[in-house]
């Protein structure tokens, strides 16, 4: 099993498919879940405190708004597990966003300096596009193997 | 705080809940009485809004914020006022924060404030804006009021100095003016001296409104009928004094530790600014210079007026580094009056830099308190507006008039 970073970091769909084909997908929504699920004070829980976006430092300077730098405290940690990623260009807003195009900017950015396997692919407009899709993720994640396991 | 009627804030913002504020922002509506909420929407609005608002942009949540505006003014979802935050330095973000604050603003009468916050911003920030924003939102019918009827007291507890004026029949029959030491004592201070100027007793005073920094300690030591904060008082003495009550103005305060920039509409504030992160932009920062110059501040207006800002080198907006260039100039030969021009230029410069941005700047330009008295300042705002600035009469009482004024709502009750 590889840890497989996707774009957008929030996709159900991408997390679903990297899932179904035997993966691990490393999805934003595991790290908010972390936060949730983590004991403590707050009731309703707190997503994400104050403190982010100066986790988010070691990712972006202090000059860069407090809004990119909270994103890149969930998103950090998650590209520097990553062993693989699948990266969908411009999509739709309905398929996931993290909001603010700086913020993917960065990501895309840093997720290219990884020395990992990328896959790059245009969102798909049309049915036989998707199909395409599809197929094209899971020739990709079949060929990453076994990872270390 | 009395509990009030719930006053429905729609929050459009890119980056809260990621800069780990939204819980400030939510915990300053909640003591004022407020609640946010989150204009809903539909996915094919999101999509069709940068083709209806004709702005195009790169961040979603962006376009949420227009698809959320739309909404708003169209009337599909129903708000009382309207909070519009964007990250701070995030340029994308600051245009539209300001386009759809202008939009909102020219399309409806919901008040609108706009904010940029960096993670640092707290709800104690954000609650003079929010009470002034639900103010507005609540209290219409108040605000309104254009003369100012029976006895009535004003009192202003700023940061630098204490005012308090007693009105009658829309007249200023007494002032008091004294420098804040103790919020209590300078209060009753200021009162006292008004008192014996208008030649009355405390229990004559038939309705008392306080405002400013100190207005919640001396609710409780005036048993207030009025404590408001000075965004909405400062805007309505401004325009009373001014003789400006209908149509639109722009009010300006430079304050002691903040600066308040309101556009006001009939009297009614509709947009507005509070700036304070530096002192070099404050009233503070003139206070400084009129020292280092050996004057008083009251004389550093003339002074100014005489001097030519151009020939003095300001390499710093910050009050440490102003103040030292101003120095190093004086090292240099500068004139006095040189100097004092380059002091006021340099707050109001930041003023129209950091604040006058926000808002839709119409004539009249009324200047307001204490600051305003000190003449090189107007007159540097004529200079970088190019327009004329109107200083009312008394305009350093203008929180405590605006306190009298709309506490004469109250009498009856």
């Amino acid at each position: 099993m590889v840890k497989v970073f996707i774009y957008p970091s929030n996709s159900l769909i991408l997390s679903d498919l990297i899932d179904r084909f035997g993966h691990e997908p490393l999805a934003v929504m595991r790290e908010v879940g972390k936060k949730i699920r983590t004991a403590g004070l707050d009731s309703p829980p707190i997503n994400i405190t104050p403190e982010d976006p100066k986790i988010g430092l070691k990712y972006a300077a202090v000059e860069v708004p407090s809004g990119v730098r909270g994103r890149m405290a969930l998103l950090g940690p998650l590209l520097e597990e990553a062993e693989a990623a699948v990266i969908v260009m411009e999509p739709d807003i309905g398929f996931g966003c993290m909001g603010c195009a700086r913020t993917n900017e960065l990501v895309n950015f840093l997720v290219r300096t990884k020395d990992i396997p990328i896959l790059e692919l245009d969102y798909p407009r049309t049915e036989e596009n998707a199909k395409a899709f599809v197929h094209m993720i899971h020739d990709f994640l079949d060929g990453l193997g076994k990872g270390d396991e | 705080m009395a509990k009030e009627s719930l006053v429905k804030i729609a929050q459009l913002s890119c980056g809260s809940e990621y800069s780990g504020i939204q819980k400030e922002i939510d915990t300053a509506a909640s003591i004022v009485d407020a609640e946010i909420f989150f204009p809903e929407i539909s996915i094919e609005e999101v999509r069709n809004v940068e083709e209806d608002f004709g702005f195009k942009v790169a961040s979603p949540d962006l376009k949420l914020m227009m698809a959320r505006a739309k909404a708003i003014v169209e009337g599909k979802t129903m708000a009382d006022a309207v909070l519009i935050a964007s990250c701070f330095r995030c340029a994308e973000g600051a245009l539209v924060r300001n386009e759809i604050r202008r939009y909102i603003y020219a399309n409806s009468k919901i008040p609108v404030i706009s904010y940029s916050f960096t993670e640092r911003t707290t709800s104690a920030t954000l609650l003079t804006r929010l009470e002034a924003l639900t103010t507005t939102a609540r209290r219409r019918s108040l605000l309104a009021r254009e003369h100012q009827e029976g006895l009535t007291a004003g009192i202003d507890s700023g940061s630098t100095t204490t005012k308090a004026v007693i009105m009658k029949d829309d007249e200023i029959i007494g002032t008091g003016w004294v420098s804040t030491i103790k919020v209590v004592e300078s209060a009753n201070e200021a009162l006292d001296k008004a008192l014996v100027e208008a030649g009355i007793t405390r229990d004559e005073i038939q309705a008392i409104g306080v405002t400013g920094y100190g207005r919640f300690l001396l609710s409780d030591e005036f048993n207030a009928d009025l404590v408001q904060e000075e965004i909405t008082v400062n805007s309505k003495g401004a325009v009373y004094l001014a003789n400006s009550q209908l149509g639109p103005a722009t009010v300006i305060d430079i304050g002691g530790m903040d600066n308040k920039a309101i556009a006001v509409q009939d009297g009614i504030p509709g947009m507005f600014t509070m700036g304070g992160i530096c002192a070099g932009a404050s009233g503070r920062f003139l206070e400084m210079t009129a020292k280092r110059l050996g004057v008083d501040i009251t004389e550093l207006g003339d002074l100014a007026v005489k001097g030519m800002q151009e020939k003095v080198e300001m390499n710093s907006y910050c009050i440490v580094f102003g103040i030292q260039s101003l120095v190093n100039s004086l090292a240099k030969g500068s004139a006095q009056e040189d100097v004092a021009a380059a002091a006021c230029y340099s707050v109001v410069e930041q003023v129209f830099e950091q604040q006058l941005q926000e808002i839709d700047v119409k004539e009249p330009l009324i200047m307001v308190g204490g600051s305003s008295l000190i003449e090189g300042v107007p007159k540097a705002m004529e200079e970088l507006l190019k327009i004329k600035v109107t200083v009312p009469p008394q305009s350093q009482y203008i929180g405590a008039v605006g306190a009298a004024l709309l506490v004469s709502g109250f009498i009856d009750k």
